[in-house]
């Protein structure tokens, strides 16, 4: 999903660019033909490219590393049907995994320092992401309070996407047994957590716009809540900060159907949060001579489509041909704790009941 | 009969991963050398079982995460410091804090990257490899226990059979590549 996501996020700037070809020493700090005038490195534009890039890179391998053992389970199990293009194909995609207990070992080894590395990571690209705004003097974007604000709502929307795609894909594939009411619950209680935190950090953005005395600031939060784009401030407002409290009930939490339309409306919300900032802020600028109002053009109401024509198409493409729950893993804790045959005759188990007749 | 190493081997094939670890360790205890065993998932303790040393793939990632920090660094302080100087609001031309992200980045960039491959390199993946399968069923449910014939000189394939059958193998094949 974040892979997919990525890259329809990257399409944006890419077509933003225009010529893209140029885009590669705008962006990179390659040797280029202006006496090697370098990318400024002082710029959150440019800290943005990196964690973004490491962001994609390190989420790609993390995520292609642990289907590795499955698709050598796909190999095998094709070799058995005597399919042998699909076995080599699959064979291609494993890299040839045997499954030996040395690779196995240094797998783990691999698999435990990927998702280390990636915890940070997940920190980093949206703290750097939230710095594009907080480095600016734009009202309403120059606010310390990004950094946190943004990973948290990172988290929110992202549980409420997985939750979303998760719960048809659940019913579509019969994976009732693999992920329970449990792991939804889990997920909802993240919801409430997270969705509070941006509560929170939408209120302080509110109290410190009035207790810094700076105007500008002051009027760019009353045009939030009262300006022409009111309606978006406080449909935002209800979608992420309200609804995601329905979730202290435990009926509402352990409901699919409840889940299933409070997680759309949280991610209708996290679209209305990047409006506000977005839009809202941009529409009033310090000179009223440049004071409008957005009006997409179809051209930006394609490019929304073709992004969630390309995220769908490749999840589907994702699901159809790759194992969306990871299958080793499931095999390895397969047994249940009581079942486990530890020196199975020395095992004092007790004597089991006889009885007469 | 003169055989070959790694030609031809005796498989004892196990169903259950807490069987095996104990048939490990007793094939072991009686002078045995196991060649590798292959599992579905990753058993926990296995590789202890087996004698093997602790992976060093770990040091490799930090070694590269500090090379990454290296380059980052230097990158940096060459290009905005020394190669093309840029006057921006009187500032340092290379002042450390906001070369941070981009140092953090790199260096897990490159940590991750370097493991990754040092663990393709050393454990011998690569997308056209073919890989040497003892059993097909030991990426589904077995678990598949090699041992090399020409190694354990010692013992005659009966032996081996026997020893296996008699530390809870399931069945015991017998494979030989050319």
């Amino acid at each position: 999903m974040t892979i997919f996501a990525v890259i329809c996020a990257a399409s944006f700037p890419l077509v933003h660019m225009g010529r893209l070809w140029l885009g590669f020493y705008w962006a990179l700090p390659l040797p280029n033909a202006f006496g090697s005038l370098w990318v400024n490195f002082n710029s959150p534009l440019l800290w943005d490219v990196f964690a973004i890039s490491t962001y994609f890179t390190v989420s790609l391998v993390f995520w292609y590393m642990g289907l590795i053992p499955d698709f050598a389970t796909i190999r095998d199990r094709a070799i058995r049907q005597g399919a042998t293009t699909r076995a080599a194909i699959y064979n291609a995609l494993s890299f040839g995994w045997e499954g030996g207990a040395r690779t196995w070992m240094r797998y783990e080894s691999v698999a435990l320092i990927l998702a280390g590395l990636s915890t940070p990571l997940v920190l980093s690209v949206h703290t750097i992401v939230s710095f594009d705004f907080a480095t600016s003097v734009v009202p309403g974007w120059h606010t310390t309070i990004f950094p946190p604000y943004f990973v948290s709502g990172a988290i929110f929307s992202g549980f409420a996407m997985v939750l979303t795609l998760l719960l048809i894909t659940r019913k579509v594939f019969k994976l009732e047994d693999y992920i329970t009411i449990c792991h939804i619950e889990l997920m909802n209680i993240i919801i409430i957590i997270t969705g509070s935190i941006v509560g929170i950090a939408y209120i302080t953005e509110l109290f410190i716009a009035w207790y810094s005395g700076v105007e500008y600031e002051g009027y760019a939060f009353y045009n939030r809540i009262q300006g022409p784009y009111a309606w978006a401030y406080w449909s935002m407002m209800t979608c992420n900060v309200i609804s995601p409290q329905l979730f202290w009930i435990k009926k509402i939490r352990t409901s699919i159907a409840a889940t299933f339309i409070l997680s759309i409306i949280v991610n209708i919300g996290m679209w209305f949060e990047r409006f506000v900032i977005i839009v809202i802020s941009l529409h009033r600028d310090y000179l009223p001579s440049s004071w409008t109002m957005f009006h997409p053009t179809l051209y930006d109401v394609g490019e929304f489509i073709l992004t969630v024509g390309f995220f769908f198409t490749a999840f589907l493409l994702f699901a159809k041909f790759f194992p969306v729950i990871n299958m080793f893993e499931v095999k390895s804790i397969l047994k249940a704790h009581s079942e486990r045959v530890t020196h199975a005759e020395t095992a004092d188990k007790g004597v089991p009941v006889t009885t007469d007749k | 009969m003169t055989m070959n190493a790694d030609k031809h081997f005796i498989l004892g094939i196990f169903n259950d991963e807490d069987v095996l670890m104990d048939a490990v360790k007793k094939v072991r205890g009686s002078g045995i050398r196991i060649h590798e065993v292959f599992t579905p998932f990753p058993v926990h303790g296995l590789d202890e079982a087996l004698g093997y040393k602790r992976t060093r793939l770990p040091i490799a990632a930090f070694f590269f995460g500090l090379a990454g920090t290296a380059l980052a660094l230097v990158m940096q302080i060459w290009m905005l410091g020394y190669d093309w100087p840029m006057i921006i609001g009187g500032k340092n031309f290379a002042s450390l804090p906001p070369f941070i992200p981009v140092t953090f980045e790199l260096t897990v960039l490159l940590s991750a990257l370097g493991m990754v491959a040092t663990f393709l390199i050393v454990s011998d993946m690569k997308p056209y490899k073919k890989p040497r399968q003892f059993d097909v069923r030991s990426t589904d449910d077995k678990h598949v226990m090699a041992i090399d014939l020409a190694v354990n000189k010692g013992k005659s394939k009966d032996d081996l059979a026997r020893l296996l059958r008699d530390a809870g193998a399931e069945e015991v094949n017998e494979k030989n590549f050319d």
